[in-house]
């Protein structure tokens, strides 16, 4: 039996008056990948800010690999790799200085980094290009650095918000591939939060979120099912009563 | 958590700014004009407005450049304090700072050793200007170089933990032009750096006690005396508790439960 790499109970938040998540809760198994779904403003952000620690959990519950993030922050902070939908790299660095930037972060030794640099740029089909200046590089490729960076340090759990945005279709495609692959031959348990359908691969989890509230979870024939329609497209336009994803 | 950690995360951290410095040469050159258009033009052209007594730790009558190279040395630090913050709130807004709060150490630690980053930056910029100084016979002894350091360390970390309190209240970029007016001008004109206190208690009692009570001011003395190779233990616990206040209200202004995520609206 697979275990948890992120369990939520019960998660609540509010922006002054204004609810984005109203009682969340869900889990995100090793080895598996998930894919938070939901329109614009459905709270996807503000989830990943919660599971960052970059907001503060008042109501709920999220544990990562058996840590709950408000008690254990470090150890639970140190299984994850996070690529946020902003780009966060320099761009006045080179990839290399960037990644060995991360690497001092989270206190490895510089043999170790060198090594582990290596090995995600290789994967990637980056390395060649280490010596060059983010600024030089295209939107897909700073996207495959963001990637490279988030699994340096060798997390359980890979957190990704929306980091296909703005990307041509076969930088889209590799990204969604090689993610795709982290989870299944690495075991790398994989929150994916899109807006786009064609991300779905069959084996897939799935979370849908509108307004803050989860309409459906489960396997894609559990949601198909539940919704009682024949494609994620048609579920997903039935939870969200319309809205455009 | 292993020491080895912290150091090769503070490592890190300030490597990478002192190398961003470096690189970008327009700030480089930008943030060493500006004291030297200071000690060039403003203090040659003060230099028979203003008389100065005898006060420690002179010795003896100085020309006014050698009076404001000490308030130069603060202006540098004040600014790049200032800067610093404004590369946080930057960092904040594109999102570069995320990476740097989701590592796995302590928030205050992070903000540590940012603060010593941007200190080591300011130390830099101090003594090539020291240098130039030097050429235009504005010098100190080679102790002096030496004594000032600790000082140097002790008001850039001040300025900066002030700089750093203030990036944790900005919300927006935008903002920060209005802060740097209300700050850093009252804060370097309302101090010992142009004009020593007994002058300001000529002209007003109540700017003199603003003065005296500046923080600013005393990085400044702190400065004066240290490049002189004395110590100005007032100036000095002035200085370190100032650090500590601004250093303390950081924290709880980056700390997600209490500060600026809270006035950012979530609750």
């Amino acid at each position: 039996m697979k275990s948890n790499a992120l369990t939520i109970n019960d998660l609540s938040f509010s922006y002054g008056g204004k609810k984005a998540l109203d009682q969340v809760s869900f889990s995100v198994e090793t080895g598996s990948c998930t894919l938070l779904l939901g329109p614009n403003g459905a709270g996807k952000s503000t989830l990943f800010s919660l599971i960052t620690r970059l907001y503060d959990t008042r109501d709920g519950r999220i544990e990562l690999c058996g840590y709950e993030i408000k008690q254990d922050t470090r150890k639970a902070l140190a299984k994850l790799g996070v690529v946020f939908q902003q780009t966060t790299l320099d761009l006045d660095l080179t990839v290399l200085q960037n990644l060995r930037y991360h690497t001092a972060l989270h206190g490895l030794s510089r043999k170790v980094a060198t090594q582990r640099i290596q090995q995600e740029l290789e994967r990637l089909d980056m390395y060649e290009r280490r010596f060059e200046k983010i600024r030089q590089l295209n939107g897909g490729h700073r996207r495959r650095v963001e990637i490279a960076r988030a699994l340096l340090h060798q997390p359980s759990l890979l957190l990704l918000d929306e980091p296909t945005v703005g990307l041509d279709v076969p930088s889209r495609q590799s990204i969604v591939d090689y993610v795709h692959r982290l989870a299944s031959e690495e075991n790398i348990a994989v929150l994916w939060a899109s807006h786009l359908i064609d991300e779905i691969y069959p084996e897939d989890r799935l979370i849908v979120l509108h307004k803050g509230k989860i309409k459906a979870k489960g396997a894609i024939d559990e949601v198909l099912t539940f919704t009682e329609t024949a494609t994620i497209k048609d579920a997903f336009f039935t939870l969200t009563q319309g809205e455009q994803a | 958590m292993r020491i080895i950690h912290y150091w090769r995360a503070m490592w890190g951290i300030v490597w990478r700014e002192c190398w961003r410095f470096v690189t970008q040469r327009e700030r480089f050159i930008s943030a060493l004009v500006r004291p030297l258009v200071w000690l060039f033009i403003f203090a040659a052209g003060f230099r028979s407005a203003l008389g100065l007594a005898i006060t420690p730790p002179y010795e003896t009558y100085i020309l006014y450049e050698v009076y404001i190279t000490p308030g130069l040395i603060g202006m540098i630090q004040l600014f790049n304090g200032m800067q610093s913050s404004l590369s946080m709130v930057y960092d904040r807004e594109m999102g570069s700072m995320r990476i740097l709060l989701v590592c796995p150490l302590p928030r205050w630690f992070l903000l540590l050793s940012k603060l010593l980053a941007g200190t080591a930056v300011s130390i830099l910029q101090v003594y090539v200007f020291l240098a130039i100084a030097r050429l235009y016979d504005i010098e100190a002894s080679w102790q002096g170089y030496l004594s000032v350091l600790p000082a140097l360390i002790l008001s850039g970390l001040m300025l900066g933990a002030l700089g750093l309190l203030l990036s944790s209240f900005i919300k927006q970029l935008e903002n920060f032009a209005g802060v740097m007016n209300f700050v850093i001008f009252p804060m370097f004109f309302m101090s010992t750096a142009l004009y020593p206190l007994w002058k300001l208690k000529e002209s007003s009692a109540l700017l003199h006690d603003l003065a005296h009570y500046n923080p600013f001011s005393q990085a400044v003395e702190l400065t004066r005396f240290a490049l002189y190779g004395q110590f100005n233990q007032y100036a000095f616990i002035y200085t370190f508790l100032a650090f500590f206040i601004f250093m303390t209200m950081a924290i709880i202004g980056y700390n997600p439960s209490k500060g600026m995520m809270i006035r950012k609206g979530g609750s």
